[in-house]
């Protein structure tokens, strides 16, 4: 290679913090996404508890109107783009290539990237509680409320800057991962032999490249409007105000698939080996869950019921929310098929993922009535919206990424989890779940608004907000026991072998924590669940008891794996600097003049230059350097 | 058949009965927002959906609920358990359970389609009607004037409506979206800026019903309230020729003082003391102040004016009004009046107690 300014030695750290900022490793990956998703998750946790707090009893005033809608704005955009996502984002990344039998996933640098592009959206996000100007316009971000007339100052700027930032990361993971998953499947492993979270990762990844699309055009529109004066969406020059809703909700709506698709791929493949059965049904399950992401296009305006979209629109989209339950019901079929006449075993991940199906029913009954038009006139902006989401989204999504962290933990770090600790933070969970969100069913139908900060007392709603309040912080004690457990066992926790579960999927025939190349020779698939039926053959044949990997430390020392790199991470440094000055580019006095902040536009121009500067460097990097300096590359 | 210990018959009995003690619990009519109390038929329309949809939901939520319950106690893991029969699927069944639901969600599907078409259009295009238009934060409602089509009749806070007749709602905004909901009349419809939603109200009985803003609208959505006065018919059209009247003006000297305060303070920029205008004209920013006195409550229902009786109290109504007037970021953060009114803008222009005085008691006569 031609020699190229700025050039800098290729990094060759193998501990400390440079080995995290430069790994391309997928399963370091993964723990990074992991445990900045948590970290993101408690914050926004912390968030609800203020909220629940103030709504503890009537006329309190611990927390400021405004604030309070900072807080229940910067907990739902958090729980939602920087919990959930970037949680089903580290399982994707840990679990799925080990699930294809593949080594890495197709583009590890790009992979990097994602992740740091991440954490750079969900500072300028989270950083805002520190400027005093975080969002407060609710994380669907109507229009004309956020527009410069109402909402002046940053604090939108900030959300849509740092969800521009974050839908990069989430556009270039997905996009490695539908390759990933297409192309780098063991030989033998047809789609219909994938395990069924690799099948919802691929459903999911689909899902987010068509979505995100949809958001970013809006944004750029709203962030146009605010900044350049433009009339996108002001109503005063014209525009349909409710012309944001539908782009909202247009990706909305997919957005809340791909918030539960994932989740409904980890307990498929949970139940089955809990109950030592295959899952019942699986074409049917791969089906249904690409038949509710398809689908999940077709719904958006049951968001919009009160709109005044017209009758025969609202029946439309009452109708086809209906009929998005039918696949749907059909997985929870299909799970209880799984255990019907299995043998059941109720260690942790198992509890969690029969508590995302017994709390995920309630949500998707509830669902349901939302899709009934006419009745949901009574019940939207209501807490019977609130007891849903939650339902379907701390039930469902939390409770089966809860499952699947318990579930691979010993995989992860070839440690195992204390199971007395785990079953005590589930129970503190579903009571705790039940507790907080079910009266919440109650003060929805009793008429009370969600999003407002105070409540006079005597209209029935003081009881049950105690009791939800009550609950949430059975949550929080819930949640301080995970992370002793988590952080106790990653330690010093019992060691766990390689397959403690019995496993049915590629990922428990590898030592535990799996070796950086992951497989020493890539497997040969012949079934569906390839590793329990290997499992049965060797025993049929009474041969070498079964040992999963053949860990020997010197076998993988042939294998090429991809080099660490820099400019994964300065591409991404160079994106957040960049939308951090984007925020503050210009400057809207009361008066609607505006005037550019040269000192913003100085870091955007810097922050851009960071990044093409890097995104050169990085295309010029071969992904071996042909001069081997160490590490796995050495013949 | 499963056999179960007589604790755990014991333990699924007490959390059956728990949970139906606790639905019991939490549906109760009697409270002023509550969607079980419908008083008119867009209301108890809604209110008849949603217990087909809770019934079909409950036997759902049953069966699903207690196969998963079954499975976990019978099918739970014993010493000594083979390894169990392998079965992959079964069609039938996959079958089945794609077609039950699908036959149980047409049944539900044809009633809502019926709803959303009968609630969409008015039974009687020629009723009376309402414009209501929505404001940061509080709810302006606009009559024809029922002897000069040219004019209108503006008021704000409270609806008044007549009892058992058809009122035709135009629903708009003069600023974000907002929403018009009476929990026990009708279900929430959108205000839209620039939008021209409409829908209809019916109540079935004369009384006072609670309203708010359920869609979220700034700082304030909170107290963006309205109430609901259902008269019989003659009341109503009493009320009505009382609203288009114009304000009093009382000669007590405090009175006349607190008038000039009024005009001179700034507080006409927002606020107009004549309620007829013409058609259209555009409102100002503040509520309409020529009957205030006789509104049930002030700020967007921060403030009740009612006694005990359930009429407005002259004395409470004088003591919010000053409260309001005293610190009105205080009463209602962030609210227009205290953010862009002079008195409260500028030290300078600050009110002395004595022209404080002065305008609660002018405020107190305009009934």
């Amino acid at each position: 290679m031609t020699t190229i300014p700025l050039a800098i030695p290729r990094p060759v750290h193998p501990t400390g913090i440079w080995s995290w900022i430069t790994t391309i490793d997928h399963k370091r990956i993964g723990i990074l996404y992991g445990v900045t998703a948590f970290l993101m998750f408690f914050s926004g946790g912390i968030e609800a508890l203020l909220i629940r707090i103030q709504l503890a009893r009537p006329e309190q005033n611990l927390i400021t109107p405004e604030i309070f809608n900072q807080l229940f704005t910067m907990h739902a955009t958090t729980m939602i783009f920087l919990g959930v996502m970037p949680l089903s984002a580290a399982f994707f990344n840990f679990v799925v290539p080990l699930q294809i039998g593949a080594r890495d996933v197709a583009f590890p640098r790009l992979n990097a990237f994602s992740y740091w592009t991440f954490l750079g959206g969900a500072l300028i996000l989270k950083m805002s509680w520190l400027t005093g100007s975080a969002p407060n316009g609710g994380w669907f971000g109507y229009s004309p409320l956020t527009g410069i007339t109402y909402n002046p100052g940053h604090g939108i700027d900030v959300w849509i800057l740092s969800l521009q930032v974050l839908g990069i990361a989430s556009l270039a993971a997905s996009f490695n991962f539908i390759v990933t998953i297409l192309n780098m499947r063991a030989p033998g492993m047809g789609l219909m032999r994938m395990p069924l979270f690799t099948w919802m990762t691929l459903v999911t990844a689909i899902l987010l490249v068509l979505a995100f699309p949809v958001i970013t055009v809006a944004l750029i529109e709203l962030f146009f409007d605010r900044a350049f004066g433009m009339n996108f969406f002001n109503v005063a020059a014209g525009a349909n105000a409710v012309l944001w809703q539908h782009l909202f909700w247009v990706f909305g709506h997919p957005e809340v698939y791909i918030l539960i698709l994932p989740a409904m791929g980890i307990v498929s493949d949970i139940i089955p080996v809990f109950s030592r059965k295959p899952l019942f049904g699986y074409g049917t399950v791969v089906l249904a869950g690409v038949i509710i992401a398809f689908m999940g296009w077709m719904v958006w305006s049951h968001h919009m019921f009160t709109v005044g979209l017209g009758p025969v629109a609202n029946s439309v989209f009452a109708v086809t929310t209906m009929m998005i339950a039918v696949p749907t019901g059909i997985k929870v079929f299909n799970w209880m098929g799984t255990m019907w006449g299995g043998s059941l075993s109720f260690k942790t991940p198992m509890l969690f993922a029969l508590g995302f199906v017994t709390m995920f029913v309630i949500g998707g009954i509830s669902g349901v009535m939302h899709a009934i038009a006419p009745s949901d006139a009574q019940q939207q902006d209501t807490y019977f919206i609130v007891a849903h989401i939650h339902y379907v989204l701390f039930g469902g999504a939390i409770f089966a990424i809860l499952a699947g962290v318990y579930y691979w933990f010993p995989k992860l770090t070839g440690r195992m989890y204390d199971e007395k600790q785990g079953q005590m933070h589930f129970w503190l969970m579903f009571i705790g779940q039940n507790i907080t969100f079910f009266p919440m069913h109650f003060t929805g139908l009793n008429g009370m608004p969600r999003r407002i900060y105070s409540y006079y007392g005597g209209l029935g709603w003081d009881f049950w907000n105690l009791v939800s309040t009550l609950g949430a912080l059975i949550l929080a004690v819930g949640f301080l026991i995970f992370i002793y457990n988590m952080a106790k066992s990653w330690r010093k926790g019992e060691v766990a072998g390689s397959d403690p579960w019995d496993g049915r999927t590629l990922e428990w025939s590898i030592p535990s924590p799996p070796p950086e190349y992951n497989f020493v020779e890539i497997p040969h698939v012949e079934d569906r669940d390839d590793w329990w039926e290997e499992k049965q053959r060797r025993r049929e044949r009474r041969a070498v008891p079964v040992v999963a990997g053949g860990s020997d430390a010197d076998e993988g020392h042939d294998i090429h794996l991809p080099q660490p790199s820099y400019w994964p991470f300065f591409v991404s440094l160079g994106l957040f600097i960049g939308g951090m000055g984007l925020i503050y580019l210009m400057n809207v006095d009361a008066d609607g003049i505006r005037t550019l902040n040269w000192a913003a536009l100085t870091v955007t121009v810097a922050g851009l230059f960071m990044g093409v500067v890097s995104v050169y460097r990085w295309s010029f990097e071969p992904v071996n350097d042909p001069e081997p300096d160490g590490g796995h590359a050495a013949h | 058949m499963l056999r179960l210990s007589p604790r755990y018959r014991y333990l699924i009995a007490l959390a059956m009965v728990g949970m139906l003690a606790a639905l019991l619990f939490g549906c109760t009519p009697n409270d002023p927002h509550s969607t079980f109390d419908a008083r008119g038929p867009v209301a108890q329309s809604q209110l008849n959906l949603f217990w087909i949809i809770l019934a079909a939901g409950a036997i759902v939520f049953v069966l699903v609920e207690g196969a998963i319950i079954y499975s976990i106690i019978k099918f739970r893991r014993r010493r000594n358990d083979e390894i169990p029969e392998q079965v992959e699927g079964n069609s039938t069944v996959e079958f089945a359970w794609t077609a039950g639901p699908t036959a149980l969600l047409v049944l539900v599907a044809i009633p809502t389609i019926i709803t959303t078409f009968d609630n969409q259009v008015s039974p009687d295009q020629n009723a009376l009607t309402v414009d209501v238009v929505g404001h940061q934060w509080w709810f302006e409602f606009r009559y024809r004037h029922p002897d000069d089509p040219e004019k209108e009749i503006r008021f704000a806070n409270d609806l008044h409506i007549p009892v058992d007749e058809v009122v035709n709602v135009n629903l708009g905004s003069e600023d974000v979206i907002h929403s018009f909901w009476i929990p026990k009349i009708a279900g929430k419809v959108d205000m839209i800026p620039g939008g021209g939603n409409t829908m209809w109200i019916q109540a079935d009985q004369t009384g006072f019903y609670y309203g708010q803003c359920l869609e979220f609208c700034g700082v304030q959505h909170a107290n963006m309230r309205f109430r609901v006065i259902v008269h019989s018919e003659e009341d109503f059209d009493a009320w009505l020729r009382s609203e288009a009247e114009p304000a009093i003006d009382s000669p007590d000297p405090l009175v006349q003082e607190g008038k000039r305060v009024f005009l001179t303070a700034g507080c006409t920029a927002c606020h107009q003391t004549q309620s007829v205008v013409n058609v259209g004209q555009v409102s100002l920013q503040g509520p309409n102040l020529t009957h205030v006195a006789s509104r049930t409550n002030i700020a967007g229902g921060v403030f009740d004016n009612r006694g005990e009786d359930g009429e407005v109290n002259d004395a409470i109504f004088q003591r919010n009004i000053r409260t309001w007037l005293e610190d009105p970021e205080k009463a209602k953060t962030g609210n227009v009046m205290a953010r862009e009114a002079p008195s409260y803008m500028n030290p300078e222009d600050a009110l002395s107690e004595a022209e404080l005085s002065a305008l609660v008691a002018y405020l107190s006569s305009l009934k």
